[in-house]
């Protein structure tokens, strides 16, 4: 992710990915931001931010399929890749992951944050 | 097809609302998609939806996504152009053009104006500031953007004053009441919902309201908002200030004439029309819903609209050039804030007039008729509404009322319910909020829709406030002759897998399927994985191969993967086992000392006798059961619970049966065991039951003669039962055989989450007796077999804390609340 455009990216390296069970979602702080990965059964990685915006549930605690995170507290959905809530909550913010050729786990978020 | 529309007629539609949407559909319905080349511009920059539902939306109970009625793309296929987000300014009907905000100017051959209303707003000091518009925290209830605004408000804000209690204002005090927010009513009328009700009825309704939680004040005149930079409270006409941080307006509406009257149109009430609903003089402007004045007459409710469209759309198209709309007896059925309400024709008596009433406020039950010269000419119903397809069709039709009156309010043993819906009129009213009459929905079944949903889905009957479902699924049941199919997802044993539960065990057994991505890859649509149905199919899958399931952690809800109950601030909640509510003094010693080291905020004694320290955080958890040194009392899962105990003979002077250790026992043989939905149980030394044992998913009482019943089925949470008596047995073994043995029933037939309570029932306690107790199938022997493997697989959970089985196990999600969030009392 050398991109060379100076609308900065931050680039972070999480860790190995098998710290993240298959199939679970695991949390980082993130320069102070929480985020929620998950590790999709069909190989993929998602990273979505870790609160839930209905009250505040633990989102890497909730139960996944290969295209929604359903949190723990309250039973809301919401999809992986975009954020949107197919059950009617404000959105959860998304963020660029995968993982590189060692195995570790890449974040990307904007400079800003 | 775009190229032939150039030259087809002009429709322009101004408002796309409820009124304009059905004009247009009825429109299409007859060909109109041929003839005209169709505009509509619509204020609101959305496809159009269900108004009435946003009172759903603004309580949770519907999300926005469900209550669109034509999204965008419906427009597209129907070779419609919208203009959403648009407002028109005027219309210039010498030029026949209609000129919009954005500039563009629109010619038309055929008009209609479909503008609806916009709240009142009283008079109030404060109200609005110069720069803004509204105060800062007040907020009106009318579009889908109001609804959200006040939802993200509320989410920050605790007491808010309702202004308005008619339908509206108790919707809003409703909703947002389920956002936690402290709610007070204000009404400036003598009582509750005084367009509709008489002074009785409304106030039987206040009572049910405040027994919500919801404070009324009525005769209230709000005269000031109060608070400089966001309304901090408002004032009374009396002096009176009441504190809140939000404001809802619902004091009423008004029908949007200023179009209409900047461009030239007769305007009184709302735009005048006659019966083909032409505005008054113009032979191609139309005009529809709430902004039109019929007659005299506006409404404020949706269902004279669907009639007022369909005349339109007769006329316009020159299906019916001679449909005419007569106006509208307006019966009105609503579920508001949560209480059936039905209310038609006049609401108070003249003299001479019959009045009938019957009142019963601590149910919150009202009914009165007003019957004059041996008509129904006014009714009212309130918390009970059984009566209103018959009142609805003896108001309408004039039909002939029984001698005794009293059958005008109660059914007394009179002909049944089907006789009713029999008489019911092909083209009664079933779904007011949808405009759904009774054929519409026999046409439907005759059609091929064979079950309740599918009906509803294809007619949307049903689909808003629902006060007319059981209505509803009355039709569908009669013009399908009895045979109506359950809707087949309902009978699905987890919602991503179209199988029952007896087929999905046969598949699962038949494939030899051990794991639940196993079962997902096998037996789902496309292999596709469903969060939702996991923990159902751990859960099963658990029970039919105790000793060789393939544990997947991802199957696990958190409560299962942590072994503890997940609580609102992302901490935890853990439950040792204290079999029987005995407990010892160095026990309780060793909680206190964990209790000190890991702060645990909350310490408190639960319904099932034992000890729940509350606020724990997920990784402490294996240092806090380390030190605990006690087993899990699985307060957490699908599972096998608890039983509770009374005294019993040791000590109570009434006790005729050692309940304490039977309850010991019960709980040793079948700790920890999974089932379909939480078992709770208790065993009660005699009839006294201070163990509430007929309350419990499997209850054991002891009687005279040292002989024990067992009641199955009993519940005491939101749902409240007593148990049916499974069986009067002679010792405690052959308590704990046939306890078994019916776990085991429930666990391999009841649906996932199907409590007992739901489950005796729905199956019936003969038929239960006749194959636990009496063994008449033959499979007793099995069904002992198959609880004792499963209860010898017990191993209790905390040991895990040992050693974690999946990296990470016990790291914190990291809640938003700081910890600890549960209040230290
Ligand atoms: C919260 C709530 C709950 C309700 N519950 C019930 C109920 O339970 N039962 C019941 O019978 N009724 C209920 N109603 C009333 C029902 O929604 C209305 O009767 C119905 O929506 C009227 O339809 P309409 O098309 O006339 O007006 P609307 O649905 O309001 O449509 C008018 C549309 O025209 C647009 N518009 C206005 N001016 C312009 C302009 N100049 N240019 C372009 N577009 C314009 C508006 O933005 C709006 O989208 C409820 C209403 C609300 C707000
Ligand atoms: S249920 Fe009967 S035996 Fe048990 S404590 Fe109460 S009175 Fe005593
Ligand atoms: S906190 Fe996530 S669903 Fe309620």
């Amino acid at each position: 992710m050398t991109t060379g455009d100076v609308t900065a990216v931050t680039v972070h390296r999480l860790g190995p990915l098998d710290q993240v069970p298959v199939g679970e979602g695991r949390a980082y702080v993130v320069n102070g931001v929480q985020v929620a990965v998950f590790r999709l059964r069909g190989g993929g990685v998602r990273a979505v931010s870790a609160v839930c915006p209905h009250a505040g549930g633990p989102i890497a605690d909730g139960q996944i399929d290969e295209a929604v995170v359903v949190c723990p507290l309250h039973q809301h959905a919401y999809d992986l890749v975009t954020g949107c809530s197919p059950t009617g909550q404000p959105p959860l913010r998304t963020y660029p992951v995968h993982v590189d050729d060692e195995g570790c786990l890449v974040l990307v978020t904007d400079g800003t944050s | 097809m775009t190229a032939q529309r150039t030259r087809a007629e002009r429709l322009v539609v101004i408002g796309n609302g409820m009124a304009g949407a059905r004009a247009v559909e009825e429109i299409l319905r007859r060909g109109g998609g041929e003839r005209f080349a169709i505009t509509m511009f619509g204020e609101e920059p959305y496809g159009n939806y269900n108004r009435i539902l946003l009172s759903n939306v603004l309580a949770g109970a519907d999300d926005e996504a469900g209550i669109f009625l034509n999204g965008l793309p419906w427009y597209a296929e129907n070779g419609i152009t919208l203009h959403a987000g648009t407002r028109v300014r005027r219309v210039d009907h010498f030029a026949r053009t209609v000129h919009a905000d954005d500039g563009t100017v629109t010619r038309y051959d055929k008009l209609v104006i479909a503008v609806g209303s916009r709240p009142f707003i009283p008079d109030i000091d404060g109200m609005r500031v110069a720069t803004r518009g509204f105060h800062q925290g007040v907020f009106t209830f009318r579009t889908i953007d109001d609804t959200r605004n006040m939802i993200r408000y509320a989410r920050e804000h605790r007491r808010a004053v309702v202004i308005g209690g008619g339908l509206l204002g108790l919707e809003a005090a409703r909703g947002l009441q389920t956002h936690g927010l402290e709610i007070t009513l204000l009404h400036a009328g003598p009582y509750l919902m005084n367009q509709q009700l008489d002074a009785q009825g409304g106030d039987v309704l206040r009572r049910s309201v405040e027994r919500l939680g919801i404070r009324v004040e009525t005769s209230a005149r709000t005269t000031a908002m109060l608070g400089r930079h966001e309304v901090t409270g408002v004032r009374l006409a009396d002096g009176r200030v009441i504190e809140c941080d939000m404001v809802v307006v619902a004091a009423g509406i008004r029908p949007n004439t200023e179009l209409a009257e900047a461009s030239g149109l007769p305007v009184e009430r709302g735009i005048v029309v006659d019966d083909q609903m032409r505005v008054l003089d113009e032979a191609d402007i139309y005009a529809v819903g709430e902004c039109a004045q019929h007659r005299g007459q506006v409404y404020g409710v949706v269902a004279p609209l669907w009639e007022q469209a369909r005349v339109l759309a007769d006329h316009v198209t020159g299906a019916d050039p001679a449909a005419a709309y007569h106006g509208s007896r307006i019966a009105t059925k609503l579920k508001v804030a949560g209480v059936d309400v039905a209310a038609m024709g006049v609401s108070s008596p003249e003299p001479g007039d019959e009045f009938v009433v019957f009142a019963e406020p601590s149910r919150g039950v009202y009914k009165s008729v007003i019957i004059r010269q041996d008509r129904l000419v006014g009714a009212t119903l309130l918390g009970d509404v059984g009566k209103v397809a018959f009142l609805t069709q003896a108001f309408d039709r004039g039909l002939p009322l029984p001698e005794e009156r009293v059958r005008l309010l109660f059914d007394l043993g009179g002909p049944p319910a089907e006789v009713g819906v029999a008489e019911l009129a092909d083209e009664a009213q079933v779904c007011n909020c949808n405009g759904v009459s009774k054929g519409a929905l026999v046409d439907t079944v005759r059609n091929g829709a064979r079950s309740v949903t599918a009906a509803m889905d294809r007619t949307r009957a049903g689909k808003g406030c629902g006060s007319c479902r059981s209505l509803v699924a009355e039709i569908v049941a009669w013009a399908a002759d009895g045979e109506v199919e359950e809707d087949p997802s309902a009978s699905w044993y987890v919602p991503g897998i179209p199988l029952a539960k007896p087929e999905l065990m046969a598949r699962i057994r038949e494939h030899g399927l051990k794991s639940v991505s196993a079962v997902f890859a096998a037996l789902a649509p496309d292999g596709r994985e469903d969060a939702r149905s996991k923990m159902g199919l751990a859960s099963l899958l658990r029970m039919m191969w105790p000793d060789d399931y393939v544990d997947e952690r991802d199957a696990r809800f958190i409560n299962d993967r942590v072994h503890a109950n997940i609580q609102k601030d992302g901490t935890f909640s853990v439950v040792p086992q204290i079999k029987g509510g005995c407990t010892t003094a160095a026990q309780l010693r060793r909680i206190a000392d964990v209790a000190e080291k890991y702060d645990v905020p909350l310490i408190k004694i639960t319904g099932g006798q034992r000890i729940d320290l509350l606020g724990v955080r997920k990784e402490d958890l294996p240092k806090v059961w380390a030190e605990l040194d006690m087993p899990s009392g699985y307060a957490y899962g699908k599972s096998f619970r608890t039983v509770k105990t009374c005294v019993g003979s040791d000590f109570c002077r009434y006790g005729l049966g050692d309940s304490t250790a039977l309850g010991i026992a019960i709980e040793s043989r079948f700790q920890g065991l999974e089932s379909p939905a939480k078992m709770k149980l208790a065993v009660t030394g005699c009839p006294r039951n201070c163990a509430e044992a007929y309350v419990k998913d499997l209850g054991v009482v002891a009687v005279e003669g040292g002989r024990w019943e067992i009641y199955v089925g009993g519940a005491a949470g939101a749902h409240v039962r007593k148990g049916d008596l499974l069986a009067t047995v002679d010792g405690p073994e052959q308590v704990i055989t046939l306890t078994g043995r019916f776990l085991q029933y429930y666990r391999e037939n009841a649906n996932w989450l199907e409590r007992t309570y739901a489950f005796v029932p729905r199956v019936g306690i003969e038929e239960i007796r006749a194959i636990v107790v009496d063994d008449r199938d033959g499979i007793a022997a099995r069904l002992d077999e198959a609880v004792r493997a499963a209860a010898d697989a017990y191993r209790d959970p905390w040991r895990e804390g040992a050693g974690p089985v999946t990296p990470g196990q016990f790291r914190t999600a990291l809640p938003l609340e700081p910890l600890p969030k549960v209040p230290v009392r």
